[in-house]
């Protein structure tokens, strides 16, 4: 109990606000790193059960929501440490973004039950709730952690697991000949090994991509939906609309004009982001700027650049899209029902290779069926289907590959710079345990078991 | 039948590598001890290869040394080799190993148990445990009627428990190298409810030099400048007689799979589980049949004898066998064996009956340290038996018994290891053990642990001085180098960081700061004015200190949370059964392991993480539950 936690605690779905809970020894230093007051007042010297009004900041210092910060100081809180709630505007991508900003400034993402588990063992809770809790405990951690390496059936298990077997390779080559040093084995190849590194931590970003597809199923597709005045924005949504029924629609914040909205489009969840402008008159090209562009773009899964295939494509247009990344981009030439001929639509398809280009009439309900099928394949690019089961959806399970890959980087500089190899075998520890993480394996004799099925040691 | 003979605090039954610093621990902590052995000529027998040290092994030296144990001092007087392994792959593995003349050092450890106050030595044979009506450790009875009684018991019997030899069909009983083994006391053991279990070692032949062509081998001479096992060691002996290196071929390798069927571990002659570490020949190349060859290191066995260990040959093949395939090698093809090969079977305890201080749970009173605790070699031995004594002794005069953590001491990592989760083959200690390598490093074994030899009372003043004086020097150095500035127009500076091909300053930075550059060291500093005349072994320290402090940091934050389960103690007489929410397993196994802290808990294996949990939540109701009475 000496690491400090964090969760968001209020349940997961579309409300006014959204409350994200930290707690332990470290709480008020984790919320000062994302949270700053209006009056550049630090939580730490803010006395106990006060609010402060400020903003989230990003790691770049960027703002990205506006919150209420209480400080509640142990004992006198709901776990009895020092705990620090960050209340912010609802809506689970947003609270995700946040939970992910205070994980990364240190805390730990909260066991199920642990808040409460804390409460209990710092005496807060009555005692005759205790057989309630400890039912909660066993029934989590270790469970829970074997329930996900159960839910991570298939192709991610057994690359999780293949990529652990290599680390493990290692380990017991760089430890045979630490604990023997005289023995005649061949020993692992520096370079190889690098390579191998290397290897290893592209098919941990392959296998963190597939989270992309697993949060999305979970907290939607975050999409931007823009393009110059009149070219049908508002129909093509009221055409999707038509469609699909929305789920939720118009959560308005309450200090911002961000409107955030759900729609389901055949089975994926999508959030409709930064469509301010959809109501706009004024030029929204003008308005969004290339910079601006850029910024939209890392934050969203998918852009939908609406063009009037009547009106064809200005320079503008062409300089904007290109300002995108192909693989979240998708245009879409509406109004196809007004055109006659068809060398256009070619025209316009050459002008930007590599990019999706679909023709629609959101008014006759032209193409749309064709929309829906080719976001899904953009969405789904790395070869997960909806409902298929393995896919890193669980921050813990992204966060564990994360911290492997940090640790393999680690160990890949290592050897390269030429630290000794005592010091590359704890990295690669390191990355095993946090795969081991994901699996349910801990280290213990594995290592022992390792180094003597493949080496012929002993006197 | 039995005549009382006497009456001591303290009895260490064998005076291998384990008694013997049991015994000289209780002794110098003032019990009145005894000390037995079946032969007064075995005493500190090194029955198997002519070594100490190596990875892990030469950091437990270390840590027995610092402690105030004597293996250390004993082998830096007796060596005829010395090398520090491992140099090339950073400061935590760096491993002193040393060659010992046998001989000699059995001599200087006879003579040392001989010359230590309050320590009786006698050469019998134990028979029987005695343990009073209270189920406590009462004394011992010898095969000649002699009763002896004492508070503590130690029982350090190595491999001598039912011992067996099997040399191909032929086998008999006995212990290592030609003695009698203690059939009786096994026996007994089991009246008294312990736990046996039963495994298998082995030891090649010993040639004889005068038969060996060793110009034919590769020569593998010792270091020319001697790092020494003991902190009280100023100088060595200078004496570096090498050892060499030859392989097996494919004509061994024939000779040997002819004649597996004359392999008592093929035949099942042999029914205890050996080593994977230190497998026999037999064994290598059937398991690793893809090999050419395997490598044979000749290694002398002192210098009063011809004989030579043939390491990496341990074979339990018949005796014309042994010396067919010996004879195959290169430079050994007229080979004369001067004592034969052979496997022992033992009996030895099922450690986890036994406490984190290596006394028994059950019967009061009885320690347990060495080879009949499941472990292998002479430095894991010697650290049980140091253990065992300073806790019989703490039992003696009513104090808290010393367990070391396995953040602290591989020591630590040894006994926990084989107390909380027991072992399946004779347990060999390896840094890979050790969850906090870089901070047990051999090097700061006398940081780490005079301290506590101190406070235990094994610690001379004079050791204690020296190393009081070694800290000063360390801590004033590390505070000036973190106070004085580099300037980035100082020549002396410039110059250096140009010949080391080291980036110039582009501010002042601390001399500290300057040292965590990979390529410049301490004696760089000296070398060029800033540096202070200091003794090698503080220069070392600085050195690693600073370069690894980044690493080093990281794992002392882990030992803390580490040792805060650790410090979280669990009483004896808690009951398990009626624990709710503890799975089966989990509440059967810690019902019969009765861990002695939360810590402990975790590692017993089939308990997990949510056990612990509940166990918490168990010990806090439980405290707030009294606090309420």
């Amino acid at each position: 109990m000496d690491d400090t936690i964090a969760a968001v605690s209020t349940a997961p779905g579309a409300a006014g606000i959204g409350i994200i809970r930290i707690s332990g020894p470290e709480a008020e230093k984790i919320a000062d790193r994302v949270f700053t007051s209006k009056r550049g007042a630090k939580l730490k010297d803010r006395p106990s059960y006060t609010i402060t009004f400020g903003i989230i900041v990003d790691e770049d210092g960027k703002p990205i929501d506006e919150a209420l910060a209480l400080v509640m100081r142990g004992p006198s809180s709901f776990t009895g440490e020092d705990v620090v709630e960050l209340h912010c505007h609802g809506g689970m991508c947003l609270l995700q973004r946040i939970l992910e900003l205070v994980l990364k400034a240190g805390a730990r993402m909260a066991e199920p039950g642990e808040f409460s588990k804390r409460a209990f063992l710092n005496g807060k809770l009555d005692l005759t709730r205790a057989e309630a809790i400890m039912d909660v405990i066993s029934a989590k951690t270790v469970d829970a952690v074997k329930a996900a390496a159960r839910n991570l059936r298939g192709a991610v298990y057994d690359e999780i697991k293949a990529i652990k077997d290599q680390i493990m390779e290692y380990i017991a080559h760089l430890e045979a000949d630490i604990d023997f040093p005289e023995e005649d084995f061949a020993r692992q190849d520096n370079e190889r090994m690098v390579q191998g590194l290397i290897e290893m931590g592209e098919r941990i970003n392959e296998l963190l991509k597939t989270y992309d597809s697993g949060r999305i199923i979970k907290y939607g597709l975050k999409t931007v939906l823009t393009g110059r005045p009149n070219v049908g924005k508002s129909s093509l949504l009221n055409a999707l609309l038509k469609e699909r029924r929305a789920i939720v629609t118009d959560i308005p914040g309450t200090t911002r004009d961000t409107i955030e909205e759900y729609y389901n489009l055949g089975g994926i969840p999508l959030v409709l982001i930064d469509t301010a402008g959809l109501r706009e008159t004024k030029d929204e090209v003008e308005r969004l700027g290339v910079e601006k562009a850029k910024e939209v773009a890392e934050e969203a899964d998918l852009i939908l650049y609406v063009i009037d295939a009547s009106e064809g494509i200005t320079e503008g247009d062409l300089e904007l899209i290109k300002g995108f990344p192909a693989d979240k981009m998708l245009v879409v030439l509406n109004k196809i029902d007004l055109l006659d001929e068809n060398t256009e639509e070619k025209e316009i398809a050459d002008d930007l290779p590599g990019y999706h280009v679909l023709h629609i009439s959101a008014k006759k309900g032209i193409g749309l069926r064709d929309l829906e099928e080719t976001i899904r394949q953009m969405v789904f690019r790395h070869g997960f289907q909806a409902g298929d089961g393995p896919m890193i959806n669980n921050i813990r399970q992204k966060d564990a590959l994360e911290k492997s890959l940090q640790a393999l980087a680690a160990a890949r500089e290592g050897i390269q710079k030429g630290t000794p190899s005592d010091l590359v075998a704890i990295d690669l520890r390191q990355a095993w345990m946090n795969l081991g993480e994901i699996t349910g394996e801990t280290l213990d004799e594995s290592i022992i078991d390792a180094i003597f099925s493949r080496f012929c040691l002993g006197k | 039948m039995g005549y009382e003979a006497g009456s001591y605090d303290c009895i260490v039954v064998g005076a291998g590598h384990a008694g013997c610093e049991a015994a000289l621990a209780a002794a110098r902590l003032g019990c009145r001890t005894l000390i037995v052995t079946l032969n007064m000529e075995n005493i500190g027998l090194m029955p198997c290869n002519p070594s100490i040290g190596g990875p892990a092994k030469g950091h437990l030296v270390r840590e027995i040394d610092a402690l105030g144990g004597e293996m250390g001092k004993n082998i830096d007087e007796t060596y005829i080799q010395i090398r520090l392994l491992n140099t090339g792959k950073g400061p935590a593995v760096y491993a002193l190993r040393a060659q010992a003349d046998k001989q000699a050092y059995g001599r200087r450890m006879t003579r040392v148990l001989q010359s230590q106050a309050n320590l009786d030595v006698k050469q019998l044979l134990v028979e029987r445990l005695l343990v009073n009506p209270r189920g406590e450790i009462e004394g011992i009875e010898t095969e000649t009627g002699a009763v002896y009684r004492a508070k503590t018991v130690i029982l350090c019997t190595g491999t001598y428990l039912r011992g067996r030899i099997i040399i191909g069909e032929v086998s008999y009983q006995g212990g290592p190298n030609g003695q009698r083994a203690a059939i009786k006391l096994s026996e007994s053991m089991k009246q008294l409810g312990i736990e046996l279990g039963r495994f298998k070692t082995g030891t090649p032949a010993r040639v004889d030099a005068r038969t060996v062509r060793l110009e034919d081998m590769s020569v593998q001479p010792g270091d020319e400048e001697h790092e020494y096992f003991s902190f009280m060691t100023e100088s060595g002996r200078k004496i570096n007689i090498p050892c060499y290196l030859t392989y097996t071929n494919e004509r061994t390798h024939e000779i040997i799979r002819n004649n597996l069927h004359r392999s008592p571990l093929y035949t099942g002659k042999i029914e205890g589980t050996g080593p994977r570490y230190c497998p026999s020949i037999e064994d290598k190349v059937v398991r690793f049949s893809d090999r050419e060859r395997h490598q044979i290191f000749l290694e002398p066995e002192g210098l009063d004898t011809c004989e030579m260990y043939v390491q990496g040959m341990s074979s339990s093949l018949p005796e014309e066998v042994q010396q067919a395939f010996l004879r195959t090698v290169k430079g050994m093809e007229n080979v004369e064996i001067m004592r034969t090969g052979y496997a022992i079977e033992y009996d030895y305890v099922i450690p986890t009956q036994l406490k984190l201080s290596l006394e028994m749970k059950n019967i009061p009173g009885l320690f347990c340290a060495g080879q009949i605790n499941g472990s292998s070699g002479y430095e894991e031995a010697a650290a049980q038996g140091l253990m065992a004594g300073i806790n019989a002794a703490m039992k003696v005069k009513g104090k808290e018994p010393l367990v070391l953590k396995r953040s602290e001491a591989y020591i630590g990592v040894l006994i926990d290891d084989l107390v909380t989760k027991g072992t399946n083959e004779p347990y060999r200690l390896m840094t890979s053990r050790a969850e906090y390598r870089l901070l047990l490093r051999q090097d700061n074994a006398d940081l780490r642990l005079t301290d506590i030899g101190w406070k235990i009372g094994l610690v001379t003043r004079e050791r204690y001085e020296k190393y009081l004086a070694k800290r000063r020097l360390l801590e004033t150095e590390l505070q000036r180098l973190k106070k004085t500035m580099a300037s980035p127009t100082d020549q002396r500076i410039e110059g250096l960081l140009n010949r080391k091909g080291s980036p110039p300053l582009r501010q002042g930075i601390t001399l500290y700061d300057l040292l965590r550059r990979a390529e410049i060291e301490y004696q760089d500093l000296q070398g060029i004015g800033l540096g202070d005349e200091l003794p090698l072994d503080v220069v070392k320290q600085i050195n690693i200190q600073i370069k690894y402090e980044g690493y080093i940091e990281k794992q002392l934050a882990q030992a803390v949370k580490f040792e805060r389960l650790e410090n979280k103690r669990l009483p004896e007489d808690l009951p398990y059964e009626e624990i709710k929410g503890l799975s089966t397993e989990a509440r059967q196994k810690l019902a019969k392991l009765k861990p002695q802290s939360i810590g402990q808990a975790s590692r017993v294996s089939g308990v997990s993480p949510a056990d612990i949990s509940v166990l918490l939540v168990y010990l806090e109701q439980k405290r707030r539950k009294e606090s309420h009475e």
